[in-house]
């Protein structure tokens, strides 16, 4: 039946469909790529000029701006925040430091020891996502408040005297301290350190870690030597998505923190919304991506991972 | 010392049920605190137990408008990223073209960007052209941002896709539209759908760009931010409790179903 | 046996593996000689790999002991063992080169220098040029290599192989086969090979375990388990048999006279492992390749004190050096028969009505209470076509 009603027209047009989707095919792609890829370009990269010539100009608010190359933006803005970027590096850095020692064992944990509860625990870290971050930040207002438990137990085990030695904390209390901005932040970004960490674990075949015993390997140095080294494409992109978000936040320096713990991200918050001088905020937000781009770089090529990106 | 071996032994779960434990924590306190009855405007300190908040969620003004709202930009913020990223996903896997390693890097940037840089620049973009922040302002940078990630999901996908399987699909008669439809979608359809999900889920808690695009217009992540100064109401708590949910409910219903059709194929 | 002699055997004692009410391994004594070669051949399943595992150290035994030598190492984890593994599709290092996979055991020894003996191993594996190569730049056959050699190299007083050609092709498979058993050889350590292929079991062991459900069928050396299997399991699974009922109908000495239908075989009383009481039931079993075949017409040509049966052919296939027979037998359908093609005999088309006859020294006896096609391989049976041309 089918080849009946079908052969005929086939027939007399052997040249014209081999040649049609040809010519079709060659354009397809752009087609596909462009509304996506215009899209990013305006409301992505052209913002990045416009933020780059806001950043050179004089004047305003009120008589406008005009680009004249006034380089001398940077230098203030740096000049006199250097301080916020500082406690930015330092923060995001910190609070990697901790995703990375908190989330290493829960990624382990699903994906080598967790058997048929896997798919339950890697819910239970996703989870938390289904409710505003911004919530759930609040609710670590009530978590670290003065006088209560978690700071009566870390105060009683003298953990507080460490830290505030360390100037993390002042006295006994943890709200409002670089400690509560760097637990908000630590907590706010470590699934993005979870999973894919997870990621890189799970890909790891388990005969591996045998056959490392099976040589003479203890389970320390079988981690050592086979399972950490495995994992390095997971540590590099977990602590990107972590330290990069980190650096730019200002939720949590704003509801955890005090005045004296601002970062980057309330300066430039502040700059634009607030106190409307645009190229300083502009400079500040041009430094801070050429700042956390040169890490970047310099970390995966250090790291040996560029294959990554 | 059987005790301090067994801990050994297990100090690797003992250190991940902690983490799990901190990762959980806010969202059962959040709870806990749906159930308060604050003293004065801040739901901080633990009162006594109440249920007004449940019994009229909406009952604080703006915050059902803000939800509302919230909820309608992230559906269309997730249909218009996942449109345009699926069919980017598809150009970069199936074809070959120039600039590829450009349109490579457009993408990953975005995800590789702190968001108030992103958030500063897109002001400054909508500033100069003198657009009316608002709805629209949001609804273009939620797009924007949430591009890349449905890219990436709906990539991975289609490149663990055997080619094979559409060329089986021309030789057995399908047309190239055909092939699409009954082929190549309902496989891509898994990546198709968690990077919408995962679309809906990032314009849906979006702060720090909506904060700087949004003009006077209320997201729910706004009224939050907003209300962490003038006061927080335990509604707040309940809506955050209820999402919570309502979205563990779907993602386990969603696995039971997968199960089931699992076992049903084998 | 003095004591040297047992000083590097490899003892298991009562030594059985349960996964909750599954019971991988039945408690089993099995003593494996110093120096040998020695395979565990079963389908899979039959708790070969778990045996193996145990002697490793990466599964703990539910019950029972594993000794190496006087040393009893059941508690021990494998990183105390003085025994190695080469896993099944190897498990090398992928991030280590070569070189570094080679000498990761001795490292983890403490031992400092290792440049020498990993060049010398890598030269006895001949693949001393490519230490620098990270695995995944190397073929099976050369990756299986370097697993071999990333063990031996530790000399440890046992070498264990968890099928380790099960990932190769057939033909690399036979050079591999040579290559290991060279190996053995050269270096004397005793070798636990793992592998449901019997074909490889029987070219490469000294002794085989043949397993089933959890249980050694059988014990011995690849030849005796061949021409005089125990079970009907072993009878299927290594190699082809032909089984057939029949009852015992007297015993004369040496021989036992069994009655299988109208006919009448004879049976070495030595060569039947049931019980031997007149009028009992057993399985007569005689291999393919002992057969030969007759044209009913030239029946009177068959020398006298051969057992013979009759029957028609029903299929025939030329497979070159030799040509397979299907048969029909009054006592028993099905019956193969592997002629080689030496003088072949036009008039065995399928319709033709044939006598096998064989000598009686061939015949052995099974027990009938057992499973007549326990063992038979549906999927394998291209190979072992390929291997008995």
């Amino acid at each position: 039946m089918t080849t009946l009603t079908e052969a005929p027209p086939a027939a007399p047009a052997p040249q014209t469909p081999a040649k049609a989707p040809r010519r079709r095919g060659r354009l397809t792609p752009y087609w596909l790529l462009l509304p996506g890829i215009l899209w990013l370009l305006v409301f992505f990269a052209l913002p990045m000029l416009y933020q780059a010539s806001t950043s050179v100009q004089t004047g305003s608010l009120e008589a406008g701006y005009k680009v004249t190359w006034h380089f001398a933006t940077y230098w203030d803005a740096l000049a006199e925040y250097w301080p916020q970027f500082l406690t930015s590096i330092l923060y995001a850095g910190l609070a990697t430091l901790f995703c990375l020692l908190l989330g290493y064992p829960l990624a382990y944990l699903i994906a080598f020891r967790a058997g048929r509860w896997r798919n339950l625990v890697l819910i239970l870290v996703i989870a938390p996502f289904f409710t505003s971050f911004l919530i759930r930040t609040l609710a670590w207002k009530t978590i670290l408040a003065d006088g209560g438990p978690v700071v009566g137990v870390l105060n009683s085990l003298h953990v507080l005297d460490v830290t505030s030695w360390l100037g993390m904390t002042e006295g006994d209390r943890i709200l409002a301290t670089p400690l509560a901005v760097v637990c908000g932040l630590t907590y706010n970004f470590l699934p993005f350190m979870i999973l894919p960490l997870y990621t890189s674990l799970e890909r790891i075949d388990p005969r591996l870690h045998e056959a490392a015993g099976d040589l003479y390997a203890r389970p320390a140095t079988t981690f050592r030597r086979i399972t950490f080294p495995l994992s390095m494409p997971g540590v590099v992109s977990g602590t990107l998505l972590t330290f990069i978000p980190a650096s730019g936040d200002y939720v949590n320096a704003q509801l955890l923190g005090s005045t004296s713990e601002k970062m980057v991200g309330n300066v430039i918050q502040s700059q634009f919304l607030t106190v409307l001088d645009y190229p300083t905020a502009a400079a500040l937000s041009f430094i801070l991506m050429a700042a956390i781009l040169l890490m970047v770089t310099f970390y995966i090529r250090k790291s040996g991972t560029e294959d990554l990106v | 010392m059987p005790v301090l071996l067994w801990i050994r032994r297990h100090l690797v779960v003992l250190a991940g049920l902690l983490t799990l434990g901190f990762l959980i924590l806010p969202n059962l306190v959040v709870l806990v605190f749906s159930f308060n009855k604050p003293k004065g405007r801040f739901n901080y300190a633990w009162q006594e137990f109440d249920t007004h908040a449940w019994q009229d969620p909406c009952g604080v003004a703006d915050l059902c408008g803000s939800l509302s709202l919230s909820l309608q930009l992230a559906l269309w913020a997730t249909l218009g990223a996942t449109a345009l990223g699926t069919m980017i996903a598809f150009a970069l896997v199936r074809y070959r073209f120039r600039a590829r390693g450009a349109i490579n890097s457009l993408i990953f940037l975005p995800m590789a960007m702190p968001e108030v840089v992103m958030a500063a620049s897109l002001l400054t973009l909508f500033l100069n052209m003198g657009a009316q922040l608002g709805f629209w302002t949001i609804l273009i940078a939620h797009i924007m941002f949430c591009l890349s990630f449905v890219v990436t999901a709906v990539k991975a996908r289609v490149m663990s896709m055997d080619p094979r399987l559409e060329e089986a699909a021309r030789d057995l008669y399908a047309g190239p539209v055909q092939t699409f439809v009954r082929v190549t979608l309902p496989i891509a359809a898994p990546g198709i759908a968690a990077g919408a999900l995962l679309a809906f889920a990032l314009s849906f808690d979006d702060f720090i760009i909506t904060n700087f695009n949004a003009g006077s217009t209320v997201t729910f992540p706004m009224f939050v931010w907003g209300s962490a100064q003038r006061g927080t109401p335990v509604q707040i708590n309940v809506i955050g409790s209820a999402m919570f949910a309502v979205a563990v409910i779907c993602v386990l219903a969603g696995m039971l179903l997968g199960n089931r059709r699992k076992k049903q194929s084998v | 046996m003095t004591d040297d002699t047992t000083r590097g055997d490899v003892r298991l004692t009562g030594i059985g593996k349960t996964y909750g009410s599954f019971t991988a391994v039945h408690p089993l004594d099995l003593t494996i000689p110093e120096g040998s070669f020695f395979a565990l051949l079963g389908a899979s399943g039959c708790g070969k790999t778990t045996t193996l595992r145990m002697i490793a150290g990466l599964e703990e035994p539910t019950s029972g002991t594993v000794h190496l030598g006087a040393q009893d190492v059941t508690a021990l984890p494998p990183y105390k063992r003085p025994v190695n593994t080469v896993f099944q599709s190897y498990a090398l290092f992928p991030h280590l080169d070569i070189h570094e996979n080679v000498a990761f055991g001795l490292r983890r020894r403490g031992i400092k220098s290792v440049k020498k003996q990993v060049g010398e191993m890598l030269d006895l594996v001949q693949l001393g040029d490519k230490a620098k190569h990270k695995p995944h730049q190397l073929s099976g056959g050369q990756q299986q290599r370097v697993a071999v050699a990333r063990a031996l190299i530790n000399h440890p007083r046992v070498l264990l192989l968890d099928e380790p050609l099960g990932a190769l092709d057939l033909k690399l498979r036979r050079q591999m086969q040579l290559e290991l058993k060279r190996i053995q050889t050269e270096v004397g350590i005793t070798f636990v090979h793992v592998t449901h292929d019997q074909e490889e079991a029987m070219t490469m062991a000294d002794q085989v375990a043949v397993m089933n459900a959890g249980r050694v069928e059988q014990l011995g050396a690849p030849a005796d388990l061949y021409e005089n299997p125990g079970t009907t399991f072993v009878a299927n699974f290594l190699g082809t048999s032909n089984l057939i009922e029949a009852e015992i109908a007297g015993q004369d000495g040496d021989t036992l006279t069994l009655k299988a239908g109208d006919g009448k075989l004879v049976l070495p009383a030595a060569r039947c492992s049931a019980p031997t009481s007149t009028g009992g039931k057993v399985l007569v079993g005689i291999r393919p390749e002992k057969i030969s075949l007759a044209h009913a017409d030239d029946a009177g040509e068959i020398p006298t004190g051969r057992n013979r049966l009759t029957g028609r052919v029903t299929a025939t296939s030329f497979i070159g050096v030799s040509t397979q027979y299907v048969i029909d037998s009054p006592v028993c359908a099905g019956l193969e028969v592997y002629v080689q093609n030496v003088e072949r005999d036009g008039r065995l088309a399928p319709g033709a009505e044939v006598v096998l006859h064989w000598n009686p020294e061939h015949t052995f006896g099974l027990d009938a209470a057992q499973a007549i096609d326990a063992g038979v391989e549906t999927v394998e049976t291209d190979a072992k076509e390929e291997a008995t041309s």
